[in-house]
Order: C-alpha cells, then structure tokens, then sequence
C-alpha cells in the first residue's frame, strides 16, 4: 500500500498540493518559519493522495449510477460499465421508471415520504421532548432512564425486528403503514444525543431566569429552550431522516402488500422480477429508480449540513 | 452482507413460524375439510367479494382482469408478495401469525410439499378439482397430487430444453451436443477456441442439480406420509456427478451465477454459450435479452445414454388456497379459472408455457414460430419435452430449506477441491439433520 501510494504521489501530487501552495508564497518571503497554525495549516502531500483516492472511491459509485440511468436494458448488457453507451435514454428512462406498472414507483415515493414525515419527524420530536426533560428536570429514576437509553443505543435493529413482527402480528398492525411508522418513532440515539446537547446547550441559570420573571415551563421551552436546541434538533432530525429513507429490513418484514412499499422494498421487488420464469427484467429501471432514490436525500442533505455540523461540533468546547 | 443477515433473520422468522403452524393448523375452524360443492362455488359468485392473490406471475394480471370481467361481482386483488422462497417465508409467517393469509397463493412445485404436509393447504379434491386428472400433463399433476389428495392445481411448467447461442456454435463450427458427454467434448472445444466462452454458467444451483439427476434416473428422494429417504448415492446421482466433475475440474462453466445481470450480459454477448432449463425460459430471453435476438436456437436436451429421450422438470408452480383463506370458494373459482380452459389459454397466449395438455397438442401452439429464434417452432420440442418426462420423481417436504443450505453444503464443490459428490453427501446430511429435527423419519 505505502509503495503504490508514493508512486501515486509522484505522478499526481503537483495539482493538489499546489493550490495550498500559491497563498503561503509571500508570506514565506518575509518570515522564514511562520509556524503552522489551524488556520495555516501545513500541506501535506500523502494525506493530499490519501484523501484524493477516498474522493474517487466514494464518487465513483454515484458516476457509475449516473452513466448507466442512461442506457436501456441492451446498452446495459452490451456496453462498458463506465462509460455513455451509443445513444441516450436518460429521459425515456425517467418517464419509464415513473409510469411503468401504473406508476407504482411514485406510489412508493409518496410511501417513502410518509414513513419519513411520521416516522423521522416523530422521532425527532419525542427525542427533542425527551432529551431535554432528562437533562434539564430533577426527578427519581433518572438515572435508571440513562441505563436504558444507554443500553438501546447498543441493540442493533435487526435483533428486535423478529420479536417486533411478532408483536405487531399479534396486534394485527402487520401489512399497514402503522408497522413502519410507529417502530421508527422510537430513536434511543436521538434521545441520548438529545439529552447531552441539552445539557451543554441550554444555560439552566437561563432557565431560572424565565421561571422567575413567571413563565410557565412550556412557555419557557418553547420561546428559550426550543431556539437553543436548533442544531442538535436538525441533526437528530436529518440522522432519522436518512435511516428512515434507507430503511429496509423493518417494512421488509412487516409489509407485503406492495402498495405500502417504500422504494427500497420496491427497487429490490423490480429487482427480484428478473430473477424469475417469464419475469421482465427491468435492470434499467432499477438503475434509474436508485438514481431518482438519492435525489432528494442527497438534496436534505446539502440543505440541512450546516445545521448538521455546528451540531456535532456543539458541546466540545468550555466557553 | 446486509442482505445475508436480513436473509438469515427471516429464515429464523421462518421456523419460529414453522413452529407455530402445527398449533395453528389443529385450531383452524369447524367448516374445514366440508369442501364447496359446485353450487356453493357459483353462489358465491353470484354473491360476489375479494380475493386476494399473492403471485408475481406476470400473465396473471390479465387473466384477473378476465375473471372480473366475467364475474363482475368479484374483486381480484393481484399482491406480488415476493418472488420464491420469500413469497414462501411471507406466507408461512402469515399462516402462523393468524392474519394476513391470502385466498390464493402461487407455489412452485418444489415447495408445494412444505405447505401440504403442514396441512396448511386446502385438499381442492373436495371442491371437485379431480376432474382435471386428465387436462394436466403427467409431471405437473404428479407434483400437485398426493394420494387422493390435490393440494394445487398446476399453473404452468418447465419440461427442460437446450436453448444455444447458434451465432457462438457455428463461428466456431462445433456440432450442437445431442449427448452429455458430447456436451463435454463441446465444452472443451468452445473454450480452447475463445478462452472467453464457457458453454454455461453453474456456481451452484440446487433446482438445476436435481432437475439434471432427475433426467439422469436418480431418485434420491422418496417421501411417504413423514418418511422421508434422501440417498444421494444411487446410480442416477452418480452419472450426473461424473460428467459435472469434468466440467468443474476443467473450469468449463463459467463463475457467474444465474439471474444476475452478469448472467444476462453474459447470455448477451455470447460468453455463456448454452442453457439447459425450463420451457418457460424464451420470455425471459425475449426482455431480457432483446439485443441477442436471433442469436439463440432450442434443441432437445442432451441424453445421458445415447438415443434415449428422457426429459426432467425445472420449476413451474402451481395455484393454492391457503387454509386461512377467508373465501375458498371464490378461491378455488378463481384457481380453477386461471388453470385451466380460457384461462390457461390466455396466459399461454401472454407467453406462459402451459401445463394443460390441450394447450400443450394445440396446433396453434405447436406451430407459432419464435421470432426470437430466428422463426423456429421452438415449442415442439418443448412440447416433447413434456411428454418425456420422468416418472416417480419426488420432492422433500421442506425442499424449500433444503435449497436454501445448497450452497453452503454441495455448493463448495464449485469454489474449491471438494469433490461434487462429497458436496451432495455434505447436502444429504444436512438435509437429514433437519428433517429428524423437524419430527420427520429420515432415512438415508
């Protein structure tokens, strides 16, 4: 790895490294060692290299996806992987994909929506709800809660969906749009990320300060707390958001009427289809369908990031 | 390696399931086993309702839209529950959890035995199903029938044919293989000449194992009520094993497994060269791969013995009424509807290959000509096929885990030095285990 590594710097580095380059230069020409400071930081070609190849590792798959949302079946089979076949279908395929079956693909989007907006959303405000009760009010058994929430965090999903399909069987909830929701609600590393960021985000003497000028404690949430807790909400919110959108194995069990399909269920059916007798195989679809899957989420993503990371980065510095 | 896991997980789901069923089976409602006679079956046509399938058959959707038409009371609901083994897993959790059955459930044959001996099927004799002893061919009706009992009624089949890429064939001038050991002999000529061409893919396939061992006389499994034998030892088993070897030893077939899009794109381009499968295979070739169009021809499937004429089944499923089933008599209408009559006939005419003997001798069927294959009237053979099939063969009751530990037992045989017959013993074992722990009496 170091080897190839270093040949691979040898040839690539000059344009990477050179950008970092080109505002040190006048500097350099006064004082001999400036030191290296977070906001000057020293550039470093291996680490340059390093980060290079992660950056084609993580987009080449998505290039991979958008070169190939433009082949029909035969360009798929008969072309290379990673480059345009001879003619496009890009737009066929996208009018293809959202009609094909009577359109059940925008029923899964809708789907997909809903379990996001109830699921996610809910989630979201039972951990905001939560968190910043547990952080904020005194009262028996808090410690107890900890032991729980802690000890959620740590069960995977996939070990409770057996025991879950079970119970949901029993209450009859199995193959509704309930069995995916109401699972989803319950988010225990929302509620600890919650718990901690409300401990470090919301000043109690602030808090005091509400009680004593006579504001009642929803009143005191909403118009002080609440504003306080906005980073640490949108990153709960965006971190359920993309578990629910990439949720798979919790309406696999529990849906199997493909009209409460969200896409994940409903690509891996399309996908399924060319795997049987007299079945279409619908390989371009699928590959267009996945395209149009990470749109949105990748849309989130951009929109919310900057909430996103003053959240994380909340609570790591004493002011 | 999420997929692995989930899969996993939903075969624990399964025999949680399995479990519960046996209870679940002897708490079923008084009305079971009285059966409709032909005039519960029109009244409750006259009465109307829903009935809901779970089938990812394709022609099916048309001839539901058929059968509401005729009955404008009734409401098909088509439901694709999942394709094979987790259509199957989904029904069994349903029969067990108590809730959530479907009137009508698409069963491949091979799997049909799980749900009969679970008694968790209707017997369709007791609605009158017996009188179409005659209409299905023998293969089929064989697989849906035990005893006086008739679990399903058969929905299409897959008497095995030798589909070839002629365009390969021909450029290389290679004689197609009427022989096994012909098709050896090809094997090893198509791959000298391209090292790019394999005469098929194989990397373990537990329904293509036994449907060629099956051709081959072996019979390695027989059931009787819960006694089961599984002896993969016997004389057909081993003609197979002795001709496979050669093409694993040799590295003849190619690595790729079937239905994944390198198997399409390798039929495509002329890599995998042969397949030897079901009858139903020409509609996944025609959509599947529409740019080979023309390359491919259908021949009779090579014999194990010079001259002979001995054919096997691969796949097919067949229409069953769960027990749960909350209207069997529209259930069974429905189920009679689609396989046989008009109904069998449309869904040929959509592409299916049928498992009537009408439509099977029909001279419309016979002489429709396959653009696919470059015009040739490919369903004669297929057609013979049928008629050659191999009588007594037997499924195991729970084939449907049994090839699911496939290939992690003889599947090793494909990837390393193990020897394929050590591979089917390493299966056989298996397979006995489960069943003894299942309740069965195995014997080997």
């Amino acid at each position: 790895m170091t080897t190839s590594l270093a040949t691979t710097a040898s040839t690539t580095s000059p344009a990477p490294a050179a950008a970092p380059a080109v505002p040190a230069a006048p500097a350099a020409g006064r004082r001999k060692r400036r030191p290296h400071t977070p906001l000057n930081p020293r550039p470093s070609i291996p680490l340059t290299v390093v980060t290079g190849l992660v950056l084609v590792y993580t987009l080449l798959p998505l290039a991979w996806l958008l070169v190939n949302a433009t082949k029909d079946q035969n360009g798929l089979l008969d072309s290379f992987g990673l480059w345009f076949a001879e003619d496009t279908h890009f737009w066929d395929n996208i009018t293809r994909t959202l009609t094909y079956d009577d359109g059940v693909f925008v029923r899964w989007l809708l789907n997909t929506l809903l379990y996001v907006a109830a699921g996610a959303g809910g989630a979201t405000v039972l951990a905001v709800l939560g968190g910043y009760a547990l952080a904020k009010y005194e009262f028996p058994g808090r410690r107890a809660v900890f032991a729980v929430v802690l000890g959620a965090v740590a069960v995977p999903g996939t070990a409770l969906a057996v025991p879950t399909f079970l119970m949901f069987s029993n209450m009859g909830l199995t193959n509704t749009p309930w069995a995916v929701i109401i699972p989803s609600l319950i988010s225990p590393f929302g509620l600890y990320l919650m718990w901690v960021f409300a401990a470090e985000a919301v000043p109690t003497e602030l808090l005091e300060a509400a009680r004593i000028d006579g504001a009642g404690e929803l009143r005191t949430f909403f118009t002080i707390a609440l504003p306080l807790l906005m980073p640490g909400t949108v990153t709960v919110l965006l971190f359920s958001m993309v578990a629910t959108w990439n949720n798979y194995f919790l309406p696999l069990i529990m849906i199997k009427d493909p009209d409460w399909y969200p896409l994940t269920l409903g690509l891996n059916a399309w996908n399924a289809q060319a795997q049987t007798a007299g079945g279409e195989a619908v390989f371009d679809l699928i590959i267009t369908g996945s395209l149009l899957t990470i749109v949105p989420i990748v849309a989130v993503f951009l929109l919310l990031q900057r909430f996103w990371q003053s959240g994380l980065a909340a609570g790591s510095v004493k002011e | 390696m999420r997929t692995r896991t989930a899969r996993r997980l939903l075969g624990a789901l399964a025999v949680v399931s399995a479990l519960a069923l046996t209870a679940t089976a002897c708490g079923s409602d008084a009305s079971d086993g009285a059966g409709g006679g032909p005039k519960d079956i029109e009244a409750a046509l006259e009465k109307g309702g829903k009935v809901t399938v779970w089938a990812w058959e394709p022609t099916l959707k048309k001839v539901a839209e058929d059968f509401e038409k005729k009955y404008p009371k009734v409401d098909v609901e088509l439901v694709n529950a999942g394709t094979g083994d987790k259509q199957y897993t989904a029904l069994q959790n349903a029969i067990a959890a108590g809730s959530g059955a479907p009137d009508v459930a698409q069963v491949e044959y091979y799997a049909l035995g799980q749900f009969a001996i679970g008694e968790s099927v209707e017997d369709l004799s007791s609605y009158g199903a017996q009188k179409y002893g005659t209409s299905f061919t023998l293969g089929p009706w064989n697989a849906v029938t035990d005893g006086k009992a008739i679990h399903a009624l058969p929905m299409d089949s897959g008497p095995m044919a030798f589909f070839y890429n002629k365009q390969v064939f021909d450029k290389h001038g290679i004689n197609v293989p009427t022989t096994w050991d012909e098709y050896v002999e090809a094997a090893r000529a198509l791959h000298k000449a391209d090292p790019k061409i394999f005469i098929t893919n194989d990397t373990g396939d537990a329904g293509a194992t036994t449907s060629l061992i099956w051709q081959a006389g072996g019979r390695p499994y027989k059931t009787n009520g819960t006694a089961v034998t599984v002896n993969f030892g016997d004389e057909g088993t081993k003609t197979f094993t002795a001709t496979w070897q050669k093409l694993l030893d040799e590295k003849l077939v190619a690595p790729i497994s079937s239905w994944s899009d390198a198997w399409y794109k390798g039929l495509a381009d002329g890599s995998i060269a042969t397949l030897s499968i079901g009858a139903w295979m020409p509609a996944n070739l025609t959509s599947g791969v529409a740019s080979a169009s023309g390359d491919w021809r259908v021949a009779p499937l090579p014999q194990w013995t010079k001259g002979a004429k001995v054919s096997a089944e691969n796949g097919g499923s067949s229409l069953a009424v769960p027990k749960a089933s909350k209207n069997k008599e529209l259930a069974y209408a429905f189920t009679e509807f689609v396989t046989t009559g008009a109904g069998a006939s449309a869904r040929v005419a959509e592409g299916a290959f049928p498992a009537t003997s009408a439509d099977l001798e029909s001279p419309a069927f016979l002489d429709a000509p396959f653009p696919y294959f470059g015009g040739q009237k490919a369903n004669q053979i297929f057609a013979e096929s049928a008629r050659n099939v191999g009588v007594d063969w037997n499924y195991l009751p729970y084939q449907v885990y049994a090839n699911s530990v496939f290939n992690d037992t003889a599947g090793k045989a494909y990837v390393s030095p193990t020897k394929l017959s050590d591979g089917l013993k390493a299966w056989q074992d298996a397979s006995v285990k489960y069943g003894k722990d299942q309740g069965f009496t195995v014997n080997q």
